[in-house]
């Protein structure tokens, strides 16, 4: 089977703005290839702080997401597929995360789960448990500002599905929560997959409620965007190394994850 | 015989009104026939507890299942119905095996139990080989049948299908149905059969019920119903002609128009006759047939071999004419015709 090419005609005004754009998001990263400093690069790599932030950030994100997939995939569920009254508010509620400069999200996460926060009083009472300023608080943070891309891609993949499913799971004597489990989960599984990958790099990433809500704590709350930031101030080759490895991280796992699951274009 | 399934359907939707009582015995097939719109999907949905009664009831296998007035409802997990919907509705993730597996593993069955029964009912329609594949690598044909296992491997008390040949092919759809016979014919619950094609209601079922409008306008069995239709929707079905008239002995008064028919019938009466039984001429016939009026061509299809008329006048006929009459009469819209038909042609029956 041969195919004809047709020469496609692409207009000039919007070929130069598309190449800007291009270049744009581009040029950053190239810039940050460029400036690495290859030689020095496996020793500082073995830097024990690069190691401590690099496991503290992949443990962290990883966690917040799986917090997010198991509160979310059900908020979403709720959502896409149940009547209730002020369902747009919630919805709007939802997504308020998204908007909000994730620093102003950490003042909030203090006034509720810090030591004299709404809940957190109770918990240090109660358990003696405190949230802010632990690796319990850094996951909080990135699931906070994180969640809402899980919730927003799942919902859409169930108001995507095909709800006579779940009628026809009905019909064969599945109650809800087993329809639920075996019949709409797997069919909106990529849709799953793919809003907990864009929450994964969203939680990778997290830096502005991490830091006011969680600190800076090398070993403890000290993810990498935070060791990125520091390490400005003071050694610009090492904050190049540690945004290489960030980048080199998301980019790896996105890709693999894409091919998997994701990749659907 | 006891009824299987008795059940008063009242329901709502979208603004409609569905209002229909359906007896079914254990072992018969019914075929709710009807044109698009008419309330039978809702119906079925209504019997498999997927939409809500407003009133009326269900009763099944002698349990009450649906009581509006006492505020009884049964949630469709809990009804002994199986389902074959019209495009199937196959888990697309689990194989034609673990599809069929599905009802029984809900209903308490054990995985090994309920796969076993699933191989059991693919042997039975002929796909035993087929287990492991995914429903997007079957045919329809094939599909089909999986869809039809899945219902039955629950052992329902009522088995309902939607339009259950609709989305095959017409190749297919021969051969899938003789097969779906077979299957409905051993199903030892009540079968309702929604359709909207009469050859799927005429082969298929043992009894049909007619709505329109969401309300039953005519049920008996197939030789009655093509016989003697009630309205013109389930004349022009089975190919009648069908006028609503008094009569007075052998004369029906149709409007403006006076038929002689060859039976004896008093007060309200409908007429039919099949569309072969009307004859056109270019003039006034003289001679025979005493029942002849002045009509217009509107419109003309190919109807199997021969061509269908569809003529205005007095009354609304179709009249079937061979293409060589039919090229001789000059019949194109518009044109002025006389229409025939023999009293012998004619069956007459009371309203």
């Amino acid at each position: 089977m041969s195919r004809t090419v047709r020469r496609q005609r692409v207009p000039i005004a919007l070929l130069v703005p598309a190449g800007l754009g291009l270049a744009f998001l581009v040029l950053p990263l190239a810039g940050l290839l460029l400036r690495a400093p290859w030689t020095t690069l496996p020793g500082r790599l073995t830097e024990p702080g690069v190691l401590t932030a690099l496991r503290l950030s992949l443990v962290t994100a990883t966690v917040a997401t799986l917090l997010c997939v198991a509160l979310g995939v059900p908020l979403a569920w709720l959502l896409a597929r149940v009547e209730f009254p002020g369902r747009r508010l919630v919805r709007a509620l939802v997504t308020v995360p998204l908007v909000l400069p994730p620093v102003v999200g950490g003042v909030a996460l203090l006034l509720v789960f810090g030591r004299r926060g709404l809940i957190g009083s109770w918990l240090d009472e109660t358990f003696g448990v405190t949230l802010p300023f632990t690796t319990a608080g850094v996951v909080l943070a990135e699931a906070f500002v994180a969640m809402p891309f899980l919730v927003i891609a799942v919902e859409g993949a169930l108001r995507g599905a095909d709800p006579r499913y779940e009628e026809a799971a009905a019909t064969l004597g599945a109650g809800r929560f087993t329809t639920f489990t075996r019949v709409t989960l797997p069919l909106v599984a990529p849709g799953v997959a793919a809003g907990a990958v864009l929450c994964w790099a969203r939680a990778l990433g997290e830096f502005g409620a991490t830091i006011t809500f969680a600190g800076n704590y090398p070993g403890r709350t000290q993810t990498m965007p935070l060791a990125v930031y520091l390490a400005l101030e003071t050694d610009l080759q090492a904050a190049i190394v540690l945004s290489l490895i960030l980048l080199t991280v998301s980019v790896v796992i996105l890709a693999a994850l894409r091919d998997k699951w994701v990749g659907s274009t | 015989m006891t009824a299987q399934l008795d059940a008063h359907l009242a329901a709502e939707r979208d603004g409609f009104t569905l209002d229909v009582r359906l007896r079914i015995a254990a072992g018969e097939v019914v075929a709710l026939l009807g044109p698009n719109g008419a309330g039978k999907t809702t119906a079925l949905r209504v019997l498999a507890g997927l939409h809500p009664l407003t009133a009326g009831h269900l009763t099944l296998d002698g349990a009450d299942l649906d009581r509006p007035d006492r505020r009884m409802w049964t949630p469709p997990e809990r009804r002994p119905v199986g389902v074959v919907f019209q495009d199937y509705l196959l888990f697309p993730h689990l194989s034609a095996l673990d599809n069929v597996a599905f009802g029984p593993r809900r209903r308490g069955a054990d995985k090994r139990a309920a796969r076993a029964r699933a191989q059991e009912w693919l042997d039975r329609v002929g796909l035993g080989d087929q287990a492991r594949r995914r429903p997007r690598q079957l045919s329809g044909g094939q599909a089909q049948r999986v869809a039809l296992a899945r219902a039955l491997a629950v052992d329902p008390a009522l088995l309902l299908l939607d339009e259950p040949l609709a989305a095959l092919d017409a190749r297919t759809r021969l051969d899938t149905r003789a097969e779906l016979q077979r299957h409905l014919g051993a199903h030892p619950g009540a079968t309702l059969l929604v359709t909207h094609d009469p050859l799927d209601a005429l082969v298929l079922a043992d009894r049909l019920v007619i709505v329109e409008h969401g309300r039953v306008v005519q049920e008996g069995d197939a030789a009655t119903v093509t016989a003697r239709p009630r309205t013109d929707y389930v004349a022009r079905l089975v190919g009648l002609n069908l006028h609503r008239g008094r009569a007075d002995g052998h004369t029906v008064t149709v409007g403006e128009l006076t038929l002689t028919t060859a039976d004896t019938v008093h007060g309200d009466v409908f007429v039919a006759y099949p569309p072969a039984a009307v004859a056109l001429h270019p003039s006034r016939p003289e001679g025979s047939p005493r029942n002849v009026w002045a009509a217009t061509v509107t419109g003309v299809q190919r109807h199997g071999d021969n061509l269908r008329v569809q003529l205005a006048g007095p009354v609304e006929v179709a009249a079937d004419v061979r293409p060589a009459a039919a090229a001789h009469l000059g019949l194109i819209p518009g044109r002025p015709v006389w229409a025939a038909v023999k009293a012998a042609e004619t069956r007459a029956y009371p309203a």
